[in-house]
């Protein structure tokens, strides 16, 4: 399996030196990781700027939010394959977890761990119909893994324990020395998760990995011909978005709610995953943070205004209705004017700035 | 008897599903979209029409005033997304109509409120017996309406120059263009008879089980009718409709019971899963050859 | 490892082909050989069944009938990934590149059969991942230089001129050393100066890089200078085969193809 071995006896050979002129491996530069480190440096320090209630009810949820967003992204921004299954492999990443904690008694990083893996081979299985079905006809696959995991998570009584409120809720869990019930413990339990797997996401999608995904999206006949194993690597698509969204469903119930049943799961949740990419953008990673960011700032912002303006005589059911036509209207809007999301428009107005001095 | 009977409820129920599939099918042909805010349409149109209904508007005058309100809401409609997004591709416009679903759903329920509406057309939800055969009522009244209605649409489409200039731009876009039919005015068109296949298909339905948001969960189900009927086939989305509502209600009938029950909310999928392995293009629906 | 052309070694033989879509037929019992190290010309008129040949040889079709006779192997029928993996590299009649990435990503994305790290190694950049990755860079900057693309390699090849994604197509064919070379019009829609262009391309590549190469191009005059040997096909049949020479004397292929046209003159 030596790399060298076989690239040696396939090398084009030279002819006026050109091309085997060794050039230094071109470093593509990327200014973005000195951004990232001046991210990670404010995400650090929020706890001590932000309050507990902002803590716990906005930053949590939207960093498990992007989390999940990832793994969507992952799977249909970079690997073209559409899935409304979202909310069902966050459900069997969720109750694989609690299966993990209470009936194996493993520590909580383990049975998250374990539980995205469980999550990944469903994932996995529902992905098998990629190799034979695209598009609309794929939609039917994930629209069967949604329905029958919320039925299974319902009729099922042993993955809620036995639970009379068939819920499944966070045992106290202490983590390195984090306590995960305190606001901060929680803060930087998520964040570290989200880092690491926010790095391996971007590694992936800048390797062959996520080249092969991005082959495949663009043309997929093509990518066949060229030699990229085009089943194999939409179905490992499948596998790592789902676990991404496993760990981002086991977070969201034993971190942020403390405690859920599988309606926190339904299709609405998937829904909601979907439109966070499209708003963020399709095939970038920095659109997740962007998209879970807009989504949970709106209904806030919705709430401020109708609280500030009608003095809270707008009631709430209405405003929930105001607040779904304003995220169809803009799911439209994004579509038609700027379908990489607000990534690309935010890349777009840095280039505009860069080279803004130089015009004048 | 009981599997007679359980096949002929879930045929009856499956009238409906085609019913909603054939506003799919319609959209499909003429635009190539896979219209997700068909359940949002068929919501629309029946929470304006009991709306209207209550406040003392009389039943026929209702109706036509909800076809208006159908035929503006299609105008819109092609005008602010459909036109915008010519020529992008069919998951774009796929992921337009879900946007779509959310503004209709949410400006719907905004006006008209998300209470649960009583409709009541007359007839009694009473079984009643055919031979030896228990059958509901309704269903057979329902299964009844969606025979004209079918039959009217194929009348439309069959003998007027809407329905040819339609079955034109179906067949070939570009060549429906170049002798003059205009693309945009078949949109609104078939946008708007859709809508009113959706009002028929949420009048029904929400006579029995009220006018409410689960209405437009409908759409759901089309998913798999169409892969098992085929997206471009009229006959093809009854037959499916009613594969689908028989095989829902026989397999909760005989296999339900065995693993807990309540099965018919995944079935129809892995049904349709089956069918694409073995039919991959539906029942009556063509592939095309992949060119490179 | 071959640089010249062998006298009587045949790496591609195709026997006895047919392909129908739907009755209609497309190909009919065609046979021919191509020498290692030649470059061979598919021509005819639309309709002939070029491409569905092409197609064949790489498996995105499957011949009703017929073997496939390649190196040392035949078989029926070979499915594309298999078929790349054997060294059968293609371009395409309707450009066929990953619109969305750039031209060295889509160059290196010609290299994905010769990976050998996996999605773990990528996922956490282990040292194997990084070796590959550096010399599959170098490697397609090689190729990149060769066909002189090194200016356009950070543009997103949906924003390229066509002639240049034509290009890119053939660099990213290229890069993974295939041993033979199926190239769809490479030619197509080009201007005389980046057809010359384009000629001396692939004449250097099969001239320097030993790569055998069967190509489809309607410009006979390009097809004859280029080509050590011409295929002529009609309706999906053989009409001619042999030297460019031999077949612009041959009376069937006068009166299917070239009879309108005189030898030499532009189609």
């Amino acid at each position: 399996m030596d790399t060298h071995h076989t690239m040696n006896d396939t090398t084009i050979l030279p002819r006026t030196g050109r091309l085997d002129a060794h050039l230094a491996p071109v470093v593509i530069k990327d200014g973005k990781s000195l951004y990232a480190w001046l991210w990670l440096l404010v995400l650090a320090a929020i706890p001590w700027v932000g309050s507990e209630y902002w803590i716990n009810a906005i930053i949590i949820p939207f960093l498990i939010l992007a989390l999940a967003g990832m793994g969507l992204n992952l799977l249909t921004g970079y690997a073209g394959q559409t899935s409304l299954g979202s909310g069902g492999f966050m459900a069997v990443g969720a109750f694989a977890t609690y299966a993990f904690l209470t009936h194996l008694h493993l520590s909580f990083p383990v049975a998250i761990f374990l539980g995205g893996l469980i999550a990944a081979l469903v994932g996995l299985i529902f992905g098998l119909p990629s190799a034979k079905i695209k598009g609309f006809y794929l939609m039917v696959s994930s629209l069967a893994a949604q329905f029958l995991l919320e039925w299974v998570f319902v009729k099922f009584p042993w993955f809620y324990n036995y639970s009379s409120s068939a819920t499944i809720s966070s045992p106290s869990i202490e983590v390195f020395g984090l306590d995960i019930s305190s606001a901060q413990g929680k803060y930087y339990w998520i964040l570290g998760v989200v880092v690491l797997l926010t790095w391996i996401a971007i590694n992936l999608t800048r390797s062959q990995t996520g080249r092969n995904w991005m082959a495949i999206r663009d043309m997929d006949t093509a990518a066949a011909v060229i030699g990229i194993r085009v089943n194999h690597s939409k179905i490992l698509a499948f596998a790592v978005s789902s676990f991404y969204l496993g760990v981002a469903g086991a977070l969201w119930v034993f971190v942020y709610l403390g405690s859920a049943g599988v309606q926190s799961f339904s299709l609405q949740r998937s829904f909601q995953i979907l439109f966070i990419i499209i708003i963020g953008g399709l095939g970038s990673i920095s659109g997740n943070f962007i998209g879970a960011a807009f989504i949970t700032l709106l209904p806030l912002a919705l709430d401020f205004v109708s609280q500030t303006l009608f003095a809270g005589m707008v009631d709430a059911g209405v405003l929930q209705n105001i607040q779904k036509f304003i995220f169809g209207t803009l799911i439209i809007w994004f579509l038609i004017k700027e379908p990489e999301g607000i990534a690309r428009l935010l890349t777009n107005a840095r280039s505009r700035l860069s080279v803004w001095p130089l015009r004048f | 008897m009981l599997f007679l009977e359980t096949l002929i409820g879930g045929l009856l129920a499956g009238t409906m599903y085609s019913l909603v599939a054939i506003g799919f099918v319609l959209i499909y042909k003429a635009s190539g979209v896979f219209n997700f805010a068909q359940g949002s349409i068929l919501l629309f149109s029946a929470l304006l029409f009991v709306t209207l209904h209550e406040a003392g508007v009389p039943f026929v005058v209702a109706i036509l005033l909800t076809i208006l309100a159908l035929v503006l809401l299609a105008i819109l409609i092609e005008k602010l997304v459909l036109r915008p997004l010519t020529n992008r591709s069919p998951m774009t416009l796929f992921m337009a109509t879900l946007g779509l679903s959310y503004a209709i759903e949410g400006i719907a329920q905004g006006v008209m409120g998300a209470t649960v509406h009583e409709l009541d057309l007359g007839i009694d939800d009473v079984p009643i017996f055919i031979g030896d055969l228990l059958v509901s009522q309704f269903d057979l009244v329902a299964a009844v309406t969606a025979v004209i209605l079918v039959t009217v649409l194929a009348l439309l489409f069959n003998q007027t120059r809407i329905g040819i200039s339609l079955r034109a731009v179906a067949d070939d876009t570009r060549a429906a263009l170049s002798i003059g039919i205009n693309l945009n005015h078949i949109w609104q068109i078939v946008w708007a008879v859709a809508g009113m296949t959706g009002l028929v298909a949420g009048i029904l339905w929400g006579a029995r089980q009220g006018v409410q948001f689960s209405l437009s969960l409908v759409v759901l189900k089309a998913l798999p009718v169409l892969i098992i009927g085929g997206f471009t086939s009229i006959g093809g989305a009854i037959a499916g409709g009613l594969i689908v509502g028989a095989s829902e209600n026989l397999a909760e009938a005989y296999i339900g019971p065995a693993i807990g029950g309540g099965i018919t909310g995944w079935f129809a999928y892995f049904l349709a899963l089956a069918f694409l392995f073995i039919r991959p293009a539906g029942l009556f629906g063509e592939r095309a050859i992949e060119r490179v | 490892m071959t640089t010249l052309s062998h006298a009587g070694n045949i790496i591609l033989d195709v026997r006895d082909i047919s392909l129908s879509f739907q009755g209609v037929k497309a190909i009919t019992s065609l046979s021919f050989s191509v020498q290692r190290g030649e470059i061979c010309a598919l021509i005819g008129p639309n309709g002939a069944g070029k491409s569905s040949l092409l197609n064949v040889l790489n498996g995105v079709y499957t011949p009703d009938s017929g073997e496939i006779h390649y190196e040392s192997e035949h078989f029926h029928k070979v499915h594309p990934f298999q078929a790349a993996q054997r060294g059968i590299g293609r371009t395409f009649q309707n450009i066929a590149l990953f619109k969305k990435m750039s031209v060295i990503d889509n160059t290196l994305s010609g290299l994905s059969r010769h990976g050998r790290s996996n999605f773990i190694e990528h996922a956490f950049k282990l040292p194997r991942a990084r070796r590959e990755s550096a010399e599959f860079l170098e490697r397609s900057e090689a190729v990149l230089e060769f066909l002189e693309l090194q200016s356009h390699r950070y543009t997103m090849v949906g924003n390229l001129a066509y002639g240049l994604q034509k290009r890119v197509e053939l660099a990213r064919a290229l890069v993974a050393s295939p041993r033979l070379l199926l190239l769809d019009e490479p030619m197509a829609g080009m201007n005389a100066e980046e057809k010359q262009e384009m000629s001396r391309f692939i004449a250097d590549i099969n001239r320097d890089l030993g790569i055998t190469v069967v190509l489809i191009e309607h410009d006979v005059r390009v097809t004859m200078d280029l080509s050590d040997h011409v295929v002529v096909l009609d309706y999906g049949r053989k009409v001619g085969d042999g030297t460019p020479a031999e077949v612009q004397a041959n009376p069937d292929v006068i009166a299917a193809y070239l009879g309108a046209i005189t030898p030499g003159s532009v189609h």
